[in-house]
């Protein structure tokens, strides 16, 4: 249900990953259920519940868009720097009245768009590195709106703020249209045309290219939804605050986040296999683990450590099965259909732990 | 370009092989410094002065000295994401540990470079036995360290370490003709430049290239992959103390001293011509790399540059450059050849051979040829070049 399936082995394969993730998200939830229980307070709580859900919506967003990237073998390093942007902007040209609420949108996704496309554009076209192309971006987008804004700016209208405030019983409405977002980047994936070429590009750029795929279009798509999943995101922000702000993104940190949840989703950091519902998995992992660790009030900065190692320790689990489960395809009895459009790109996974 | 690829190779002339070089991937780091250095000599000609250009080479230190450490972690194939985090954990263990107390001075300093090593240590292992991506680890080492030292001191970070151990990173050799003064970080970065060079010469150095071009083949020539990345990693980790030490005297103690010095570092490596993904770089060209990035906001500091805007001329030049580098690279498969093949990691191949330059097309397309001239580790590394693989591998790398 997740991903694109080369072959009929591979999609058991590619929902195991999930699984994997599933199980690894029960084992949060259930350790930290437990945890939060002995500081005598109820997990499963409403507020609770609505707490971790509210989390996730965010970093969700741009974790979507991260992983369509990921899947290219590229990386976007300018998500936060874009969030800000679109925070900013959407603030400003609702300036406090509803009926701008339509074109703020409209605007806002086009800017980010474009700078997508941007971004797209120089690591196709012009071969720079995913890493540094969008770090260059997004250090001149950081640039302008250090320029441009001095602090917070604009007002959203109290419409637009409800976005974030309500919700559905205890699910938010943020989380309902980030999940639907989700489910759509899901259908993109598994029933594109784009989707299915966004896998055989990661996979292996040099096969899909024999093959006679053109290269370049689904990278650049991958960074416009990208860019745009990380507009929604300040966007999202911004009926939270009530107004834009330039540092919003950055504070979050979420282009390493979102690049760690989407590892921690299962998706490899070289491309070409993954699924949109591991990353939300890692997503939900993350949103749980600061639930838990706000409700037994961690310190903040012990927070990152637990953060950190947590990370590497999950990536851990979940490469050393995958490696294990990878290896006979090469041996003498290995099938070699199942990889589908990377082989090369596995011999790069045996290769080198970090993108190319 | 274009005028000068067409320049005729045939004779010996060493001037056209050094535009050539000076204009490839390697050498465009080198031209670039020197631009900005005559432009922000041009602002402000008192730049040129031996004092403050000596002052210059002292801002930059620390700088080189982690785009160094990190060239080595680049080349072998992986990323360090947490030498920044790891700057600022050495930096606030010195002023926390020292104090004022300077007999303390020897053995904190001991104690920094094992905790350097072991951290890099554990990145190194994590890496190559858990088989994490290296972009993970490196990224749970930054929080888990940053988290750690803040958590340690409160989020506060306070006192100074003793003056005399300030004194390495402030200090200098005083009294000195034409330069006035000789500052201690430019003597280590020199010393740690010269033992960079003499390392990647070194049968071990060269391990660490093949191993980033291609670990597989370099496995089956008999490396240790886990030793070489390891290794690569507690070099980096070194490297990043060794900044540390400088910077506690230059900048003092305080949490945000190394923040983003790891995108500095590998900002600095790619400028240098270092392919990511590894396999190829100069390590000179990494730590020029750190210069040219100085000298550019120096130069933009001169030149009245309001500094917000700084991020984004920084952010538009790390673009051309390696755009520049990566055009560069695929215009040589595809047989213009700008320069001759000595593009890859070998820092003494002749840069003047006229037959090098006389590589025809289709040995440039397959880069086995020119590479079999390589001495030593890196060819025995290689033993027969899987042709598909082989290819597709060269491919990629010059690409990026």
């Amino acid at each position: 249900m997740s991903t694109v399936a080369p072959a009929r082995r591979a999609r058991r394969r590619q929902l195991d990953s999930s699984v994997i993730v599933g199980i690894a998200l029960v084992a949060v939830i259930v350790v930290g259920a437990i945890l939060v229980s002995t500081v005598g307070r109820n997990f499963f709580s409403p507020g609770n519940i609505r707490d971790i859900l509210t989390g996730m919506s965010v970093l969700g967003f741009v974790a979507i868009g991260q992983t369509l990237v990921v899947l290219c073998a590229s990386l976007d390093l300018s998500v936060p720097y874009v969030i800000s942007l679109a925070s900013l902007i959407g603030a400003d040209l609702m300036a406090g009245n509803p009926a701008n609420i339509p074109f703020a949108v409209l605007v806002v996704l086009v800017v980010a768009g474009a700078i997508g496309l941007a971004n797209g554009l120089i690591v196709t076209k012009l071969k720079v590195n995913g890493f540094i192309a969008t770090l260059g971006t997004g250090l001149i987008i950081k640039g302008y709106l250090d320029t441009n804004y001095k602090g917070t700016s604009g007002e959203v209208p109290y419409e637009f703020q409800l976005i974030g405030a309500t919700g559905i019983g205890p699910v938010p409405v943020s989380t309902i249209i980030m999940l639907a977002v989700a489910l759509l980047a899901a259908f993109f994936l598994a029933r594109t045309r784009t989707g299915h070429h966004m896998f055989a590009v990661g996979g292996s750029d040099q096969v899909s290219r024999l093959s006679g795929l053109r290269t370049a279009r689904p990278v650049i798509i991958a960074h416009v939804l990208c860019s745009i999943s990380a507009a929604l995101a300040g966007l999202l922000l911004a009926s939270r605050l009530g107004v834009g702000s330039p540092t919003v993104g950055t504070q979050g940190g979420y282009d390493l986040l979102s690049i760690a949840a989407v590892v921690l989703g299962g998706t490899l950091l070289m491309g070409g296999r993954g699924s949109i519902w591991g990353t939300i998995g890692g997503v939900a992992i993350f949103a749980v683990m600061d639930s838990v660790m706000s409700v037994m009030q961690v310190n903040p900065f012990l927070k990152d450590v637990v953060r950190g190692v947590v990370i590497v320790a999950a990536v851990a689990i979940y490469t050393s099965r995958t490696v294990e489960r990878r290896r006979p395809r090469f041996g003498p009895g290995g099938s070699v259909s199942e990889a589908g459009s990377k082989p090369i790109g596995d011999l790069a996974a045996t290769k080198e732990g970090a993108v190319r | 370009m274009t005028t000068v690829s067409q320049a005729p190779p045939t004779t010996g002339d060493r001037l056209a092989a050094f535009a050539r070089n000076l204009i490839s991937p390697r050498g465009a780091v080198f031209l670039l410094l020197v631009v900005l250095l005559i432009a922000i000599t041009v602002y402000n000609p008192s730049f040129a002065e031996p004092s403050q250009f000596i002052r210059f080479v002292q801002r930059v230190a620390p700088i080189a000295i982690v785009a160094i450490g990190q060239y080595f972690v680049i080349v072998g194939g992986e990323f360090d994401l947490s030498m920044g985090s790891l700057v600022t954990a050495q930096v606030v263990i010195a002023g926390n540990l020292i104090g004022q107390d300077d007999a303390k001075s020897i053995p904190v300093l001991l104690l920094m470079l094992v905790f350097g090593a072991f951290i890099g240590l554990i990145n190194g292992l994590i890496v190559t036995f858990l088989k994490v991506p290296s972009f993970i680890v490196t990224l749970g080492m930054m929080l888990a360290l940053l988290g750690g030292v803040l958590y340690w001191t409160g989020g506060a970070a306070t006192g100074n370490p003793a003056d005399s151990f300030r004194e390495i990173g402030r200090g200098g050799i005083r009294d000195l003709p034409i330069i006035e003064i000789l500052p201690w970080s430019v003597v280590v970065l020199v010393v740690v430049l010269v033992l960079a060079i003499w390392f990647s010469r070194r049968p071990f150095g060269r391990m660490i290239v093949a191993v980033g071009d291609n670990a597989t083949t370099a496995a089956y020539g008999g490396a240790r992959i886990w030793w070489v990345k390891s290794s690569a990693f507690i070099i980096s980790s070194l490297s990043a103390t060794v900044a540390g030490v400088l910077l506690v005297g230059y900048a003092g103690v305080h949490p945000s001293v190394g923040r983003g010095y790891e995108f500095i570092a590998i900002t600095a490596v790619v400028l240098g011509g270092v392919v990511l993904g590894g396999g190829r770089g100069w390590v000179v060209a990494a730590a020029a790399g750190a210069f040219a990035l100085e000298a550019l906001f120096t130069l933009l500091n001169f030149a009245g540059v309001p500094s917000t805007y700084r991020d984004a001329v920084q952010g538009a030049i790390i673009i051309l450059a390696v755009a520049y580098a990566a055009t560069t690279f695929r215009a040589r498969r595809k047989g213009h050849a700008l320069e001759a093949p000595a593009t890859h990691a070998s820092p003494d191949a002749p840069p003047t051979s006229p037959e090098a330059s006389q590589t025809s097309p289709e040995a440039n397309q397959t880069s086995p040829a020119p590479r079999a001239k390589e001495p030593d580790a890196t060819a025995s590394a290689r033993p027969a070049p899987i042709p598909s693989t082989q290819r597709a591998d060269n491919e990629t790398k010059g690409g990026l």
